[in-house]
């Protein structure tokens, strides 16, 4: 994943659109034709050391080896799982990558139809077959809780820079909130917290774009869940 | 194109019976992002055409035995509502509609980079609302805007138009009477950056200057189609656009 | 039509309508927002695109001239037809018109048909021999639940905006297109012992079985459909008819 500048045009551009003609070489979505470097892609142009590419602001999640998304079980066969990641492929989890020892044909009897898993890409083949595993630490099958989908364009923000937007939507609902690469997004608290929480994710989808949304986000927070204001807790002693 | 009419098609001052000049294209109209469900979507009007364009993909690909291992396939299907024209059309796919649908799925796949997206197919749905002549030029020029609203990747978003010949004149974009009653019919789609042709046709009689006049004048009018194109597209997305930070 | 549902979004839901609170915020009898346009298509004698919440569907009226019915040679000829057209909905996939899309035209066309909404013995233009008939198609442009409802409302909204078009073919002056009455559909779906008015997708998802009640303007019945796969009680029954009566005439006071 390219490493984004800080200050760039809001200018969006377009699939054809010239990118530069000055010799740079093309980043993701971006070809070069006739000397010049052109958008494949509608987004945000992008400069990266010496290339130029574009940060896509449509189009689904394309599963990189190693992130950590959520997925639903769709299908099952006797010795793997099919499950749906928001990817234009589905993604099979094969008994060998589960922390089970499963029998075969016993599937069924560990995830079934629906069930909400936390998985992690192993691989990508050329022709985009997809490998995951349940079998790292954190990883398994999910119960309770929300799970939410926003676009995975937006996840970045979500996170914020250094984590400090999630740090801050966790602490501030006091709620277990796990991020998935694919944009889908696993929320666990107290009922009136969560569905602050699900308000403030939504918030930040719909204005990721927008100055100062740290600040927004925190008084949408604190105007429906009161905080306690630790700093200035005297303590027992 | 077989019709006989008393009707004058291009008067004595060279003006159209909609007021047009020979070279004059009709009032072009395009929204990018109008459905919800859809993965991109556009509606496109051109004179009386109205069509609405929908994607969805790149995603599994039904029927499997159309996969390719090595890229994505681009599945085009056209069709013609019942009430788009004046003679009720019944319902369900006929020969025109099929042949149509094969041209512009064979016109977007030589724009779209397929290659990214092995064994899966990207689907696009075209609907003519209402007819009035130039319907597959307006329903290309409806997909490409879904494809891009989509995030599909693609070389460039293609623009189609069609020329044509009526009263023994050369005429750019059609419009119903001058297609019936007319002398030529030639849709034309091209990639903006290259001048590359990807859907060409032709019905009627023209000479090679006609027809060398009348496709300069097409190529023309898809540069301009292609501005609004892109226009429609940054009016949806400008406000969303990104300021990269993290 | 089904896609699968997070078995978390399923329970949160379910949950959510013992509660008698909906995901979108809605009261179990609230009907989402509705926005009618008619006159949309040029070419159709008469037509309307409907949105209820998210979902959107066109229907267009072509009048023409045609043969009566042997046993009616007097009376005009009402048809209509729907297609879910897969652009409306991932699931749904090309081809001629499934179980589901012939069921909607069904239930969409008795209504019209049984409230008499269409004065069809004024459209006779020469009697045992030539009548008008009366196509109405329709389509789902974008599926968010409820289509059934939202399919009537564009037949209906497209057949009161309608003109016969006599003159084109040189049968007399165009005039409107003879209505009487307005019937309205009023669907519900029942997810656990709760019942609720205009589904949205993902309720119809969870839902075991779903009624759809058509009212005329004084508030007679003129059509129901039971469907899916679960059943419905004798005290369910009467609620949803009360509902069909009264969310009927609001629906009807916003078309106009």
């Amino acid at each position: 994943m390219e490493k984004r500048n800080a200050r760039q045009t809001r200018e969006l551009v377009v699939p054809g659109d010239i990118l530069d003609g000055t010799g740079m070489r093309p980043g993701e979505n971006a070809y070069v034709l006739d000397g010049k470097v052109r958008a494949s892609v509608m987004g945000v142009r992008n400069v990266f050391q010496n290339t130029v590419g574009v940060i896509p602001l449509r189009g689904g999640y394309m599963p990189t080896s190693g992130d950590t998304v959520f997925g639903v079980i769709v299908d099952i066969g006797p010795s793997n799982w099919l499950i749906d990641i928001g990817a234009p492929y589905p993604a099979p989890l094969h008994v060998s990558e589960v922390p089970w020892k499963v029998e075969f044909g016993d599937t069924s009897k560990y995830l079934t139809i629906g069930n909400v898993v936390l998985v992690k890409i192993l691989a990508v083949d050329e022709s985009k077959k997809i490998s995951v595993t349940m079998k790292d630490s954190g990883l398994r099958r999910i119960e309770g809780g929300r799970l939410i989908k926003i676009s995975h364009t937006k996840v970045s923000r979500v996170i914020g820079k250094s984590g400090s937007m999630i740090s801050m939507l966790k602490n501030m609902t006091d709620c277990r909130i796990t991020v998935g690469q694919n944009g889908w997004i696993w929320i666990d608290g107290e009922e009136e917290n969560t569905d602050v929480a699900v308000a403030a994710i939504e918030m930040i989808e719909e204005q990721a774009q927008s100055m100062n949304l740290t600040d927004r986000v925190k008084e949408f927070i604190e105007k429906k869940i009161p905080q306690d204001d630790e700093y200035y807790d005297e303590g027992d002693e | 194109m077989s019709g006989h009419t008393d009707m004058v098609l291009v008067d004595e001052n060279g003006l159209r019976i909609d007021g047009r000049t020979a070279d004059q294209h009709r009032p072009f109209k395009i929204e990018a992002g109008v459905l919800n469900n859809a993965d991109g979507s556009a509606y496109v009007e051109i004179g009386k055409n109205k069509v609405l364009a929908a994607v969805y993909g790149p995603r599994e690909c039904h029927p499997r035995h159309l996969q390719d291992p090595t890229k994505a396939i681009v599945q085009c299907k056209y069709n013609m509502q019942s009430f788009s024209v004046s003679d009720r059309k019944r319902p369900g796919p006929d020969r025109r509609s099929i042949e149509i649908s094969k041209i512009i799925s064979e016109a977007l796949e030589k724009v779209v980079l397929t290659e990214l997206y092995p064994r899966a197919s990207i689907d696009v749905y075209i609907e003519i609302l209402q007819a009035n002549a130039g319907t597959r030029c307006a329903g290309l020029t409806a997909a490409s805007v879904a494809l891009a609203d989509a995030g599909i990747p693609m070389r460039d978003i293609v623009p189609a138009l069609a020329c044509g010949k009526a009263d023994g004149h050369v005429l750019l974009d059609l419009n119903k009477e001058e297609d019936n009653y007319g002398q030529a019919d030639v849709p034309i789609a091209i990639i903006p950056s290259t001048d590359e042709i990807v859907l060409l046709q032709m019905d009627g009689n023209m000479t090679r200057e006609e027809f060398d006049h009348g496709i300069k004048m097409a190529v023309a009018g898809c540069h301009e189609l292609h501005e609004l194109q892109k226009d429609a597209l940054k009016r949806r997305y400008s406000k969303k656009a990104e300021e990269a930070s993290e | 039509m089904t896609e699968i549902m997070s078995e978390i979004k399923r329970d949160h839901m379910m949950k959510l309508i013992e509660k008698g609170e909906r995901l979108d915020g809605r009261g179990v009898t609230d009907v989402r927002e509705i926005k009618v346009c008619t006159d949309v298509i040029e070419s159709a004698d008469g037509s309307a695109r409907v949105k209820m919440g998210k979902t959107e569907v066109i229907a267009g009226v072509k009048i023409i001239p045609g043969t009566p019915f042997p046993d009616t040679p007097n009376i005009g000829v009402l048809t209509t037809g729907a297609e879910l057209i897969p652009m409306a909905h991932p699931t749904f996939e090309s081809g001629p018109p499934g179980e589901d899309a012939i069921e909607l035209a069904r239930v969409v066309d008795r209504g019209i048909r049984e409230s008499g909404m269409v004065d069809v013995e004024a459209l006779c233009i020469t009697p045992g021999e030539e009548v008008w008939m009366c196509f109405v198609d329709i389509y789902a442009l974008d599926y968010d639940g409820n289509l059934f409802d939202a399919a009537n409302l564009a037949a209906v909204c497209a057949l009161k905006s309608a003109t016969i078009p006599g003159e084109q073919y040189g049968k007399g002056e165009n005039k409107p297109l003879p209505i009487t009455c307005t019937p309205i559909s009023v669907t519900e779906v029942k997810i656990g012992n709760t019942l609720i008015v205009d589904p949205n997708f993902d309720e119809e998802q969870i839902s075991t079985a779903r009624l759809t009640v058509t009212t005329d303007d004084v508030g007679n019945f003129r059509a129901m459909q039971k469907g899916g796969c679960g059943s419905i009680t004798l005290d369910e029954l009467s609620l949803c008819l009360d509902r069909a009566v009264e969310k009927g005439a609001e629906i009807r006071k916003i078309i106009g």
